[in-house]
C-alpha cells in the first residue's frame, strides 16, 4: 500500500529552540495517524511543514507521493487542512466562507455554490448558513473550518488539534464527524494533546516530545510497552490508605502509586484476576472496606507518563485527571 | 490553470474584503463617516483661522476650496492602512494559513487586498466629494481633468497600500500597523501643503514638504480640479511641485517596483504564530 504522508528527518529550529529535531512520520493510505504530544512538542510545526506553510531546515517530506518542498502547489491540490485556531472568516457567513474556498480551489462558481450547500447540510450548519460565522459557537466554527478543508474532496487530510477547547459534547460530535470521514477512505494525520482522542480515532499513534518521536505503534502496542494491567482500588476510609498500600505492595510488579485525593491505589500486577482476589482477601483480613475495585489495562495517560516522565499537561483533557494526580503523589 | 487564474483568485479575495467593509462597523465608519467629519471639521473649524494666508484677500470659502484636495490626499493615504491592518489580522487569525494551503494563485491574496482597498478609496472619494460640494467646493477645470485628479489620488494610494501590505506581513499584530502607520503617516500628511500653504513653514520643514509626494499629489489634484487660488500665496519653487503629476507617478512607480516583490516574497513565508 502506498503512503499518503511520509516525512523523514524533519528539523526546524526557531532561534535556540529546536521545534523539530529529526522527526519521522508515515501515514499509509486510508489510515489515520495521531501525533500525540503536549503543548510545544512540535505537532503544529510538523503539520505546517507537511501542508507547505513552512520549509524545514532539513529533512524530506512528501504527501500523496509529491515532494512538499519542491512542489508545494501540487501538494496543495491534494490536501485539506483544518487548524488549531479555526481559520474561518468571522465576518462572512458560513455559506460565504465555503463558497470562497470552493472558488479558490477553482471548482467553478456553480460547483462551489453547490458544494458549500452540501457541506453545510452534512455538518449540520444549514440553519446557520446565512449567519456570520462570528455568531457561531466554538463547535460550529470547528465544523465550518473542517468543512472548509473538505471542499475539494482531498484524499489527504490534516487536522491540527481539531477538538482543543471544545466542550465534551462538541468534542464527541467532532469525533463522530471525523470517524465518518475516514470511513470513506480519506487518509488523515491528526494532532492532539488528548490521549483518549488518539485512542478513539487513530490506527497508529506516534508520541512526540521536544520535536522527537519517542514512541509509536497502535494504541494496544503502546499500552503493552508500559507494562501489564493495573489493579485500581478505592478504599472507603482515607486513613487506612497507607496501611492498604503496605498490604498490597508485595503483589506489585512495579511501584505502587497512591492517590490520596481520591483514596486510591494503583498497583501494577501481572497475575490478572487471581491477584484481584488475593488483594481483596488481604484487605478484608484487616477489615479495610473497599468502595471500588477493578483491573484495568493501562491508558494512554499511563503511556505518556511513562514515556515522557511528565503528564500531557492540559487541564481540560477529556480523560480523567489521573495523569496530573499521579504526578503529584508520585515519590 | 489558465492565465486568468491569478485575476479570478484576486477578485474572489477582493470580494471577500468588500463584504467585510459592509459588516465591520470600524471599517464602515472609516469609509463613510470619518471622511465627512474631516471635510466639515477642517472647513469650518480651521477655515476661518487659516483662510487669510491662502489668498491675499483671504476668506473661509476660498480656503475650503484649497483644502479639499489636501483632505482627499490625506484620507486616501490613511485608507491604505486598512491594507496593512487587514493583512496582519488575516495572518494572526490563521486565514492566511488557510489561503496558503489552497491551490490558489499565491499572489492573489495581496493583489485582491490592495484591489479592494482601491474600491474602498473610490467610495471614500465619492463621499468626500459630495460633502465637499455641499460646503462650497467646486470642480473648475472640467470633467476630464477632474477624473485625472481622482485617478492620480487612487494610484498614489494604491502604491502606499503595497508598503502597508508588506508592513502588515512583518508585524506581530494588527494594532502595531495602526500605531506605526499613525506615527509615520500622520506627520507626513501634515508636513505638506495639504492644509496650509508652504510659505508658512520654516526652512527645513519647508524643504521636506516641497519634495514630499503627499504635497505633490495634493498639488496635482488641486491643479486638475482647478482649485489653485488666484493671486499668489502659493509659490511652487521645487521641481517636484512644478511637475506634480510626473513626480507623483514616479514615486508611485518606484514604490510599486520595490514593494510588490518584497510583499509577495514575505507572503510566501507568512504563517500564524
Amino acid at each position: 500500500m502506498a503512503d499518503a504522508v511520509v516525512a523523514e528527518g524533519l528539523v526546524k529550529t526557531y532561534g535556540e529552540v529546536r521545534a523539530l529535531d529529526g522527526l519521522d512520520l508515515r501515514v499509509p493510505e486510508g489510515t489515520v495517524l495521531a501525533v500525540l504530544g503536549p503543548n510545544g512538542a512540535g505537532k503544529t510545526t510538523a503539520v505546517k511543514i507537511l501542508t507547505t506553510l513552512i520549509r524545514p531546515d532539513s529533512g524530506t517530506a512528501s504527501v500523496a507521493g509529491v515532494d512538499v518542498i519542491a512542489s508545494p502547489r501540487a501538494v496543495r491540490r491534494t490536501i485539506g487542512v483544518s487548524g488549531q485556531y479555526a481559520a474561518v472568516d468571522e465576518y462572512l457567513t458560513g455559506y460565504e466562507n465555503l463558497d470562497m474556498v470552493g472558488r479558490l480551489y477553482h471548482l467553478g462558481a456553480k460547483q462551489a455554490r453547490q458544494r458549500a450547500r452540501d457541506l453545510l447540510e452534512q455538518f449540520d450548519l444549514a440553519d446557520a448558513a446565512n449567519r456570520m460565522a462570528k455568531t457561531y459557537s466554538g463547535g460550529m466554527r470547528r465544523r465550518l473550518d473542517l468543512a472548509g478543508a473538505l471542499v475539494a474532496h482531498p484524499p489527504v487530510l490534516f487536522l491540527d488539534e481539531p477538538t482543543t477547547g471544545l466542550d465534551p459534547r462538541s468534542r464527541t460530535g467532532m469525533w463522530q464527524v471525523i470517524r465518518d470521514l475516514v470511513a470513506d477512505g480519506t487518509s488523515l494525520l491528526l494532532t492532539t494533546q488528548y490521549l483518549e482522542e488518539a485512542d478513539r480515532l487513530a490506527d497508529n499513534i506516534v508520541v512526540i516530545d521536544h520535536g522527537r518521536l519517542i514512541a509509536e505503534g497502535t494504541a494496544d502496542q503502546l499500552k503493552s510497552q508500559v507494562g501489564g494491567e493495573r489493579l485500581e482500588i478505592t478504599v472507603s476510609d482515607g486513613t487506612q490508605l497507607r496501611r492498604a498500600e503496605e498490604l498490597l505492595t508485595p503483589l506489585a510488579v512495579g511501584a505502587v502509586v497512591r492517590e490520596d485525593d481520591r483514596r486510591g491505589l494503583l498497583v501494577p500486577v501481572d497475575g490478572g484476576a487471581s491477584q484481584l482476589a488475593d488483594a481483596l482477601r488481604r484487605l478484608d483480613a484487616e477489615s479495610i472496606a473497599v468502595d471500588d475495585v477493578g483491573l484495568r489495562r493501562p491508558t494512554l495517560d499511563d503511556v505518556f507518563l511513562t514515556l515522557t516522565g511528565h503528564a500531557a499537561e492540559d487541564k481540560d483533557a477529556p480523560t480523567t485527571g489521573h495523569a496530573a494526580a499521579k504526578q503529584e503523589s508520585a515519590p | 490553470m489558465s492565465l486568468f487564474t491569478p485575476l479570478a483568485d484576486s477578485l474572489v479575495v477582493a470580494r471577500r474584503n468588500l463584504i467585510k467593509v459592509k459588516r465591520v462597523p470600524d471599517l464602515l465608519v472609516f469609509t463613510t463617516l470619518s471622511p465627512i467629519m474631516f471635510v466639515l471639521l477642517f472647513a469650518f473649524v480651521f477655515g476661518g483661522a487659516i483662510g487669510g494666508s491662502v489668498t491675499p484677500g483671504g476668506n473661509a470659502s476660498a480656503y475650503r476650496e484649497f483644502l479639499i484636495a489636501g483632505i482627499f490626499a490625506q484620507t486616501v493615504v490613511f485608507g491604505s492602512t486598512i491594507t496593512g491592518a487587514g493583512i496582519a489580522e488575516d495572518v494572526q487569525k490563521g486565514i492566511v494559513d488557510r489561503f496558503r494551503t489552497l491551490p490558489m494563485s499565491p499572489s492573489a491574496v495581496l493583489a485582491g487586498r490592495t484591489l479592494s482597498d482601491v474600491m474602498n478609496n473610490v467610495i471614500v472619494l465619492v463621499v468626500m466629494s459630495v460633502t465637499g460640494l455641499i460646503v462650497g467646493w467646486r470642480i473648475r477645470e472640467g470633467f476630464l481633468h477632474a477624473v485625472l485628479g481622482y485617478l492620480l489620488l487612487l494610484v498614489f494610494a494604491y502604491a502606499i497600500s503595497w508598503i502597508m501590505a508588506w508592513i502588515g506581513l512583518i508585524v506581530p499584530s494588527p494594532e502595531v500597523v495602526n500605531n506605526a502607520s499613525f506615527v509615520v503617516i500622520f506627520p507626513m500628511t501634515f508636513i505638506a501643503n495639504t492644509f496650509v500653504p508652504l510659505t508658512s513653514l520654516p526652512g527645513p520643514l519647508r524643504f521636506v514638504a516641497e519634495w514630499n509626494p503627499i504635497s505633490t499629489v495634493t498639488q496635482a489634484a488641486r491643479e486638475l480640479f482647478g482649485n489653485i487660488p488666484a493671486g499668489g500665496g502659493l509659490q511652487t519653487p521645487s521641481w517636484a511641485l512644478q511637475n506634480p503629476e510626473l513626480y507623483t507617478l514616479l514615486w508611485s512607480a518606484v514604490i510599486l517596483a520595490i514593494f510588490i516583490p518584497l510583499a509577495n516574497a514575505q507572503y510566501k513565508r507568512s504563517t500564524s504564530r
